[in-house]
């Protein structure tokens, strides 16, 4: 089982991948959407990585006003 | 017709197999303009058809196969109108898409949607009527408009009920939440995974397979397979219609379309 920490950080490593940002550039407090600059569009490319990284389903209504890696990390790990 | 080229959407014709591809910025939000282009594909069908195996609907979009109906569209049309006008207005466009999708769920030949990214509302219910999904594993399904106090109005309802368990169709239009291409596939929802960007190709290894069939026997097959449930709807656009008389309607589009938050509110 992994740690929230870990968690954690692997939502950073597969968001600085997937979006093409520098590893170790993203913190878990960041706001995504305004660190990454990114849509709700990309926001649910994420989502997907995500579930499919985690092998978990999250739905939108968990998620939806979630603007921070933390926040997002604590609702993947209680669908862990 | 063997080749078109409009403002959001293009098809060519090549060796047996026609393939459609969407192509309005920003997500395929179809509206008007697509609409109108849709119904010069499917005009094209009789033309096409006598050498037509397969037909390929995808997307040129980054984001995905399509975000759905034109909300921001939707919302702006009803709103310069009073309420007799609005309706009418609405239920015009739904008898245009229902004609269109029902055309192409009856294609004389063999449809497949190579879906990626989103493909949600609308665009999921053009892919429902395909005869084959095949879909990128980063590939998102939803229906949301009972968020905004509506029903799907392009057929969704009645294509999902044809092809899925109902406990799974309740499960996505009472909450509303997307799904991911692993659980799409893993209810029926979609027939083939691929791997990401390569959900066109596999399509297209689909139709060489299926051009070597009789095509007499693949169009018997097909209608035998896949019957088109028509009261149902034409239930659901009385059912639409009926909600979009709702105040409530209205509002949730205007909160909706004028959000400027990274991730548009809904309930």
């Amino acid at each position: 089982m992994r740690t929230v920490e870990q968690t954690t950080q692997e939502v950073l490593d597969l968001a600085a991948k997937h979006f093409q940002v520098a590893q170790g550039s993203l913190a878990p407090d960041d706001d995504f959407f305004k660190k990454l600059g990114i849509n709700s569009l990309q926001a649910l490319e994420l989502l997907s990585r995500l579930e499919n990284h985690f092998g978990i389903e999250l739905p939108d209504y968990e998620v939806q006003g979630v603007s921070d890696f933390r926040t997002l990390a604590s609702r993947i790990q209680s669908r862990l | 017709m063997k080749s078109f080229t409009g403002k959001t959407l293009r098809w060519n014709w090549n060796d047996g197999v026609v393939e459609l591809t969407l192509d309005r910025e920003l997500a395929n939000e179809i509206g008007a303009a697509m609409l109108g282009e849709l119904e010069k594909f499917v005009a094209a069908f009789d033309a096409l058809a006598p050498e037509t195996s397969v037909c390929i609907i995808s997307s040129a979009r980054k984001h995905g196969f399509s975000a759905g109906a034109d909300l921001r569209e939707l919302y702006e049309g009803a709103a310069r109108l009073d309420g007799g006008e609005r309706l009418a207005g609405v239920r015009q466009f739904l008898e245009r898409i229902h004609a269109v999708m029902n055309a192409i769920d009856a294609a004389p030949f063999v449809t497949i949607a190579a879906v990626h990214g989103i493909c949600f509302g609308g665009g999921l219910e053009l892919a429902l009527v395909c005869d084959i999904i095949v879909v990128d594993r980063m590939a998102r399904f939803a229906f949301p408009e009972l968020r905004l106090g509506l029903i799907p109005g392009f057929g969704g309802i009645p294509r999902l009920k044809r092809d899925l368990g109902n406990g799974f169709v309740r499960d996505l239009l009472f909450t509303g939440r997307s799904v991911n291409a692993t659980r799409a596939h893993a209810v029926g929802l979609v027939s083939q995974l691929a791997a990401e960007g390569e959900a066109l190709n596999v399509a297209r290894s689909n139709a060489n397979q299926i051009r070597k069939f009789d095509p007499y026997t693949r169009a018997a097959a097909k209608k035998f397979l896949k019957p088109i449930p028509f009261e149902e709807l034409r239930r659901e656009i009385d059912l639409f219609c009926e909600l979009f008389t709702r105040p409530a309607v209205m509002a949730a589009l205007k909160k909706f379309v004028e959000s400027t938050d990274a991730m548009p509110y809904l309930p």
